[in-house]
């Protein structure tokens, strides 16, 4: 009894051991290293994000107190009445603002998503004369600015007739390179015998995209949304919308928000409005987002 | 023999028609992107190259110039000069820097628990999605006592008078740099947890039995190496941000800042094409920036091709 007791006991240090030789060398200081890291790096990191979003509640008073509180103690919404009666003093009407943000962003996202897998599916998927070509053009593309090249396009979106349309900021963010080199690196691990049985099925190349790879990519889809929306949401139309019932919400907040540190509670609801929504996307979606990551990479 | 070759040739275009043939769909299909795509990246890079050899304001027809515009920029402006410098300047700190701290912070959070790894994910991706939540550094560097920053120095008696930080020309630069780098944990840190994530962990049993001793070994022969794919994407994406630094510096050291001190390429672009409109000197700056990012991302992949080898 007692020696297979004893049998058992040293098969389990043995166990133990192998478990243990799996990982190399973990330290008790290197783990204390590891979260004193962690939480300094995420506290520079967190800090001006907690700022911005207490401050946009805090009364005025509160706002040059020092030290400065994390919490505010008298939570208000001051600061938000202020920025819509600012708003009101203006002669576009603060929702027609709104309007023009959500309607470029929202058609500028979802045709992103549809076009650029569209043209990723074929790249990713078949070989054909010109593919190589087209790819290495977009690798190209990730490696310089876009605002290399914001002369030529705002002469050529003047030449088209676009300017002072939404469909200047819309067309340009569509053919957005990220997201279609994120896409079709994600397309690739689709299995290519899955494709055969639907044509064998007799389903048309177009059908199989629509119906079969579109909803096998639904991950991808949520980074190229949150890629996009990042950039539209804040866009303030530039130099190609100038009408001023055109112009989006970002560029009418800023001009709000300009102005000396009296400002600064309107300031941090205008930085508050605009942070929000893109973080929460993010926080929803972020396992989704990670894994298409996964397949970002470059040879 | 030229006949045989020239069939050759011929059935070589026939196979070619053929696939075009055969893959019509895909052609259509990727159509509607690549006309965007041509006519708002690759014609504009070329057009750039075009308009930087004239002399052109939108109102008049371009006048060709030849190299004018490169030689005043080089040999006649001061202020690109000291645009350039910056540039370099806050390309060599921050793109490095950002890149090492998006990896480190993918590594340390790999370690964590699925839910703490998801929450610290957060809280390090948000601040480059936040749209122009940045600008609390306004109050966190403001120059009077009401900053953040000079608030805290002079409660510890580090300081005595508050610090201009953002007209001071000693410290707009390192200003620029914290808040960039705050905002720099963007899409490369993505890819590098996903690429964390990814590796397959009876690497490191084996890599155990073949005798590699600790973390940093671990790190540099097998880590590393399966990663390489997201390494190089991660640094396409450092490269391109930090040589385009301009949106930050304007808003933060005004434009234009104190003695230049925040200036860029980026910003000079801005101010030659969209308030002087000299649209042919703007693109010639426009060209120098375009080769000294795709120059700049060449020679960092060579280099990261040879990790772990």
């Amino acid at each position: 009894m007692i020696l297979k007791l004893k049998n058992r006991w040293q098969e389990f240090l043995l166990k133990r051991k192998i478990k243990k030789e799996h990982r190399v060398n973990r330290s008790k200081y290197s783990n204390i290293f590891l979260i004193l890291v962690l939480v300094i790096f995420g506290a520079f990191s967190a800090y001006p994000l907690i700022m911005t979003a207490s401050n946009a509640f805090k009364p005025l008073d509160e706002l040059f107190l020092f030290p400065p509180r994390i919490f505010p103690r008298n939570v208000t919404f001051d600061n938000f009445r202020d920025l819509s009666e600012l708003m009101a003093g203006s002669w576009i009407p603060f929702s027609r603002y709104f309007f023009n943000t959500i309607f470029i962003t929202l058609l500028g996202t979802v045709g992103h998503v549809l076009i650029a897998s569209m043209a990723a599916y074929p790249i990713a998927k078949y070989d054909f004369p010109g593919k190589k070509l087209l790819f290495a053009l977009v690798v190209y593309s990730l490696m310089f600015a876009p605002q290399v090249t914001a002369i030529p396009n705002y002469i050529i979106i003047s030449s088209i007739g676009l300017i002072d349309t939404p469909l200047a900021i819309i067309l340009p963010a569509i053919a957005s390179s990220i997201g279609f080199y994120l896409m079709k690196q994600f397309m690739e691990q689709i299995p290519m015998e899955l494709i055969e049985s639907a044509k064998i099925d007799g389903a048309s190349e177009y059908r199989i995209f629509f119906t079969i790879v579109m909803p096998l990519v639904k991950p991808a889809w949520l980074t190229l949304v949150i890629l996009l929306f990042q950039r539209l949401w804040v866009t303030d139309g530039g130099a190609l919308l100038f009408s001023e019932e055109l112009k989006p919400l970002s560029y009418a907040l800023r001009q709000v928000a300009t102005g000396s540190i009296e400002r600064s509670g309107t300031v941090a609801a205008v930085s508050f409005i605009m942070m929000i929504v893109p973080i929460i996307f993010f926080v929803i979606s972020q396992s989704k987002i990670v894994e298409t990551f996964t397949h970002s990479g470059m040879k | 023999m030229e006949a045989v070759l020239e069939t050759k040739k011929l059935s070589k275009w026939k196979v070619t028609i053929k696939k075009i043939k055969e893959h019509k769909h895909g052609y259509v299909l990727l159509a509607p992107y690549f006309i965007l795509f041509f006519a708002f990246t690759v014609v504009p890079v070329f057009m750039s190259l075009g308009i930087s050899f004239s002399y052109y304001n939108i109102l008049e027809t371009p006048k060709f110039i030849g190299f004018s515009n490169y030689l005043k920029l080089f040999l006649d402006d001061e202020v690109f000069i000291i645009a350039l410098k910056n540039t370099l300047i806050l390309a060599i700190v921050t793109g490095p820097v950002s890149y090492l701290a998006a990896f480190l912070f993918a590594w340390l959070i790999n370690e964590l628990k699925p839910k703490l790894r998801a929450l610290m994910t957060v809280i390090f991706y948000i601040p480059s999605i936040s749209g122009n939540a940045f600008l609390i550094w306004l109050i966190i560097f403001s120059g009077d006592m009401h900053g953040y920053a000079n608030a805290f120095l002079m409660k510890w008696g580090f300081l005595d008078n508050p610090i201009l930080w953002l007209k001071d020309p000693k410290y707009m630069l390192p200003v620029l740099i914290i808040v960039q780098l705050w905002l720099s944990l963007g899409v490369s840190f993505l890819a590098f947890i996903a690429g964390l994530q990814n590796v397959d962990k009876t690497l490191y049993e084996a890599g155990a039995i073949d005798g590699i001793k600790n973390r940093w070994q671990e790190l540099w022969y097998i880590t590393l190496p399966t990663m390489r794919p997201q390494l190089l994407f991660g640094a396409v994406m450092q490269i391109t941000t930090s040589l385009a630094i301009a949106e930050v510096s304007i808003q933060l050291l005004g434009f234009p800042s104190t003695q230049y001190e925040g200036h860029t390429i980026v910003t000079h672009l801005i101010d030659y094409g969209t308030i002087r409109f000299d649209l042919g000197y703007a693109s010639a700056i426009a060209t120098v920036l375009f080769f000294i990012m795709i120059g700049a991302n060449l020679l960092v992949r060579k280099i990261l091709r040879k990790v772990g080898e």
